[in-house]
């Protein structure tokens, strides 16, 4: 290992601008001449739009034009649309509603987008609005995610009962006899809470056309500007592919809230050609509560069945996800092909089915947010297989251990082909790091000081860098998710990487230049990683799922290899030597056996000057692409334990120890990594304590702010015990497996674990806020009392 | 936020003055109430005076037995003051646990104070002290002054100066914080004089802030946690909502007054 290179924990190149504010978001942007887009949303959780007055609006000072769905209808702008195909049991495809950028004839949840107003200034635009007369005819909306098939309100005319799809996975029959012969079966009933993103950077898209070339240039907020790039031209039809420069600059964080293409850049783009200036919209903080897609919503019944010796023998699971009002771009994967895939967790289970209700209310669209429904698996597994074991009165962690998965490949009864992994060795650094073998005497003097100690595990799996693309075409998926990358070495040996990777708080800029830097022996100071703009790098699929290391930088490593086999036919040429017998190593090509080398700089020069070979043999120029499409998903896993300190008079949870031990396979960057680890248990642990959406009966968000939406703060988290175990990845050439979701996918059924082994019972939903424990220690204390 | 005019004035007198000039006039004082209900729309006043200039406004001063604090003095002047640490520690911790240092570093005591906002912490402390509440017009005792939730004694264009603590024996103030806002959940301050105990809780109560005379008598007899077995906050007087409802604020206030008390009686 080099001091920059694969391994090295080298200080994040990107954060010299972040953190003395030269980053350039979206709203750093300002074109010449522009106006502002400010969205009229409705106040409504469902009402139907009898009629729409912009008369007075538009001659308010300011205002440049106000367009309602008609005008887009009229140009024949088209949906929003949801690109994962999803068929329910009986083969009929989702019913997916008509999402119309601005509304027509309906609004679905309060923020839905009613009309827009371009205005000189963000002032006037907001005035203009004001002057809108909306006459609504306000209908009940429906609300609740397991009430919504049973409504009598009707969110989309497609779907009588409010159901997209009831989908399926397993094989039913077994699952049903491994249950007959079983000796125990345990049952639960959980609630996955719904959650807002909230990155701190919120959603901006700036649009601008140019009536001389008739190119139109979109600034947004995008995880993968490619994706935005593709759904805008050949779905919604603002502008024609070629003619559509997407730029994603920097990004204020993600967590899956920015992959999705949105009413708002679609109508920001289109409306800088109606006014003839370019628009930027910049979201405030409640249009970010109100309107950006939301995760999680799941409400689960599951079964798990177990033999006299306490081995698993299945699974069931009935699942209800809320989609929100409408299908945002990936949500019918979430709840189905992200989720019920990872029921096995770690676990040798001969036999699961699950079922997937997916249905419309009239709240927030739902989508992937970090984890994307591999949090919600691991918190149905994690879950019934620690209460499993409190029933059968083992050690959670022998239980599991009885039940993990030893032998790879391993074939799960739900479509995954786990390649590798040693879940027996994160348990065993793991238990070691928690001090396992004290908590009793740490129980016990928390009990001293009238407090409630618990202990909770994690054991989860989780599933990155989604592949192959012939893979998921088959499951329903729109687009292949491979990578693309193109290594562009320069006359000086400096390297250019352009990736279709996009970085917004993954440190993408400091990790690939060290990859390049290890296998091109050049300082990784002769790196720059260029991304997120569709005029630069051709395709790409962007940045989600954990997949940028696994997928991305394998694409990178790909073309490395092709820049040096051409870099051994430059230097045979230089250097008068066979190709056969030049070496490349430690950053110089060799003739094998002599002294003779250039460096790999000397190599770039050759190949651009072509003084030393004719254009005929060999073509000048050192710069090479590849598209990488992996073998199969990467499996992360890896043992989370939480201990928790109840304080039963007041009900308020602290985090007393985190221990996590992770495999990501081969590891980068250890610090990147483990700032990815606390990031990821900070989320996980907002769930579990602090965050959650309430919307009222009527529709109306009641946590529309900060004020009521309790983020996660520092003083919540206790400092991490963090761990690592390798087993590198056999299905990419550089070993990773991804490890940006790990945390918020393995924390939240570790805390939750942890408290009602406090509590002494199980009967506590997330997020287990202070009034919620309080509520269920009530429960508790008589117990704890005659211990 | 719509347009307003803008004034700073230099001298109580010359804000008074200001005041009376406009009907729709709004004062300034560390503007975190009022500047996010201006952004979100909800207030839309057309003049504002800013206090923030008027250095009679601001100080803290020691006469006796009583602290005196003016009405524009920062939270975070009031946590380090040595004065206030040495007469009323208590109300320096206070100050300490509001919002975060952002807010504690532009929020004022006087525009707490005439807020009265349900769940803010000072108007607890100024209840609980006996504070006299001074304005350019009079002098207002603390039991008559908060009279409701967002209302108070103030008069239209009256400006609070400054305001009058008499330096208990011993005090403390217990909060428990709303998890996402910070604001007081529950917050309880106790204050023992050598003539009894008053008690103020902020925060529970669905009229704002509140004495319950049956434990400061319970107190004046004996001043421990244990004085107050027995004694219950009315559930039906509490607020209700997503984070806490009745039945949990009434329970906390229970617990927040025992701890306040304990960490008040542990004062020499």
């Amino acid at each position: 290992m080099t001091a920059t290179g694969i391994g090295a924990p080298v200080r994040r190149k990107e954060d010299q601008r972040f953190v003395t504010g030269q980053g350039r978001y979206v709203d750093d942007f300002n074109r010449p001449g522009q106006a502002y887009a400010y969205f009229l949303r409705s106040p409504h959780a469902h009402a139907a739009i009898r009629s729409i007055d912009v008369g007075a609006a538009q001659t308010m000072p300011g205002a440049l034009a106000v367009f309602t769905g008609d005008d887009l209808a009229a140009d024949k702008i088209g949906g929003l649309i949801c690109g994962w195909m999803i068929h329910s049991k009986d083969g009929t495809p989702m019913k997916a509603g008509p999402h119309p950028a601005l509304a027509q004839g309906k609004v679905r949840y309060v923020g839905d987008h009613v009309a827009v107003v371009i205005a000189e200034t963000l002032a006037q635009a907001k005035d203009a609005a004001e002057a809108i007369v909306v006459d609504y005819d306000v209908l009940p909306a429906v609300v609740d995610t397991a009430e919504a098939a049973k409504s009598s309100v009707q969110v989309h005319d497609v779907s009588p009962d409010n159901t997209v799809f009831n989908w399926h996975l397993g094989d039913k029959d077994a699952t049903e006899a491994a249950f007959a012969k079983a000796k125990h079966v345990t049952k639960i009933d959980l609630v996955n809470n719904r959650l807002v993103p909230n990155p701190i950077e919120p959603r901006a898209a700036l649009g601008e056309y140019d009536f001389g070339t008739d190119n139109y240039t979109l600034y947004t907020t995008s995880q993968n500007p490619h994706v935005a790039r593709l759904v805008l031209s050949a779905f919604i039809g603002v502008a024609p592919e070629h003619k559509l420069r997407v730029i994603a600059p920097d990004v204020g964080g993600g967590f899956g809230s920015k992959i999705f293409i949105y009413a708002e850049e679609t109508v920001c783009v289109w409306a800088a050609k109606k006014v003839k200036r370019p628009v930027k919209w910049t979201s405030d903080r409640t249009e970010a509560f109100l309107a950006d897609a939301h995760g999680r919503d799941h409400v689960t019944h599951a079964e798990m069945a177990t033999d006299e010796n306490g081995k698993i023998l299945g699974l069931r699971v009935h699942t209800t996800a809320n989609l929100g009002a409408y299908l945002s771009t990936f949500s019918s994967s979430v709840p189905t092909y992200l989720y019920a895939p990872l029921l096995s967790g770690q676990y040798d289970i001969p036999a699961i089915y699950c079922e997937v209700d997916g249905v419309y209310t009239n709240t927030a669209p739902v989508d992937a947010y970090r984890g994307a429904g591999r949090p919600e698996a691991t918190f149905v597994v994690e879950r019934l297989v620690e209460k499993t074991a409190r029933e059968l009165k083992q050690d959670p962690a022998e239980f599991r251990r009885k039940n993990y998965i030893t032998q790879f490949p391993h074939q799960t009864p739900v479509i995954m082909a786990y390649d590798t992994g040693d879940y027996a060795a994160s348990l065993d650094k793991a238990l070691e790091l928690a001090d396992y073998r004290n908590f009793q005497a740490r129980k016990q003097e928390s009990a001293r000081r009238g407090k409630l100690r618990g202990l909770g595990f994690s054991s989860y799996i989780e599933a990155c860098g989604i592949a192959p693309s012939q893979a998921v075409g088959s499951l329903g998926a729109g687009v292949g998710l491979w990578e693309s990358a193109e290594v562009r070495v320069n006359p000086t040996g400096s390297v250019e990487v352009l990736t279709g990777s996009h970085s917004h708080g993954q440190g993408h800029e400091t990790t690939f230049a060290q990859l390049v830097s290890d296998r091109l022996g050049i300082p990784i100071d002769q790196v720059s990683i260029v991304h997120g703009d569709t005029d630069k790098v051709q395709f790409g699929m962007g940045t989600y799922g954990s997949r940028s290391g696994a997928v991305g930088m394998s694409a990178i490593a790909k073309a490395i290899d092709k820049v040096i086999a051409k870099g051994r036919k430059v230097a045979a040429h230089v250097l008068e030597a066979s190709e056969g017998d030049i070496e490349f190593k430690d950053g110089r090509f060799g003739v094998a056996g002599t002294d003779r080398s250039l460096a790999f700089g000397e190599v770039a020069l050759q190949a651009y000057i072509a003084h030393k070979f004719s254009g005929q043999d060999l073509e000048p120029g050192l710069k090479e692409g590849a598209f990488y499409d992996p073998t199969n998903f990467t499996f992360p896993a890896g043992v989370h334990i939480c201990e928790v300190e109840i304080d039963p008079d007041t009900g308020v949870t602290t985090i007393e120890r985190w221990t996590a031990v992770d495999d990501f396979g081969v590891i980068i960057n250890p610090m990147i990594v483990e700032g990815q680890v606390h990031g990821g248990i900070a989320q996980g642990v907002g769930q579990a304590l602090l965050e959650g959406a309430v919307y009222d009966r009527s529709g109306q968000l009641v946590t529309a702010s900060f004020n009521d939406y309790c983020m996660p703060r520092a003083n919540d988290l206790p400092s991490f015990q963090v761990g690592m175990t390798v087993t590198p990845c056999p299905s990419n050439p550089l070993g990773i497996k991804g490890c940006g979701e790990a945390g918020a996918i393995a924390a939240p059924p570790a805390v939750i674990n942890a408290i009602t082994d406090a509590l002494g019972h199980e009967d506590i939903a997330m997020p287990a806020t202070p009034q919620a424990v309080w509520r269920a220690a009530q429960k508790a204390r008589m117990p704890m009392a005659a211990e | 936020m719509y347009a307003f005019d803008y004034h700073r004035p230099t001298s109580a007198r010359q804000a008074a003055d200001l005041a009376s000039q406009f009907e729709d006039m709004k004062f300034l004082a560390g503007g975190h109430t009022l500047l996010p209900t201006m952004k979100m729309r909800l207030a839309g006043p057309t003049n504002l005076v800013d206090l923030g200039q008027i250095a009679e406004l601001r100080g803290i001063e020691r006469s006796g037995d009583t602290l005196s604090i003016g009405a524009m003095t920062k939270h975070a002047e009031v946590a380090h003051s040595a004065d206030v640490r040495q007469a009323i520690p208590a109300l320096a911790e206070l100050a300490e646990v509001i919002g975060d240092p952002h807010v504690r570093n532009r929020g004022t005591m006087g525009g707490s104070v005439a807020n009265n906002d349900p769940s803010a912490d000072y108007p607890a402390a100024c209840l609980a002290l006996n504070a006299t509440i001074v304005t350019d017009r009079r002098e207002i005792a603390a039991d008559d002054f908060f009279q409701g939730i967002f209302t108070t004694a103030l008069d239209e264009g009256e400006i609070i100066t400054r305001i009058a603590f008499p330096v208990p024996s011993q005090a403390a103030y217990a909060k428990f914080r709303n998890p996402a806002s910070r604001y007081a959940l529950v917050g309880v301050f106790v204050a023992r004089f050598a003539d009894g105990v008053r008690m103020a809780v902020t925060g529970a109560g669905s009229n704002g802030v509140f004495r319950m005379p049956e434990m400061e008598q319970a107190l004046a007899q004996n001043f421990a946690p244990e004085a107050l077995n027995g004694i219950a906050a009315p559930e039906d007087e509490m607020n209700s909502d997503i984070h806490a409802d009745a039945a949990y604020r009434a329970h906390l206030v229970g617990v927040m007054t025992r701890r306040a008390v304990q960490a008040a009686a542990s004062r020499s």
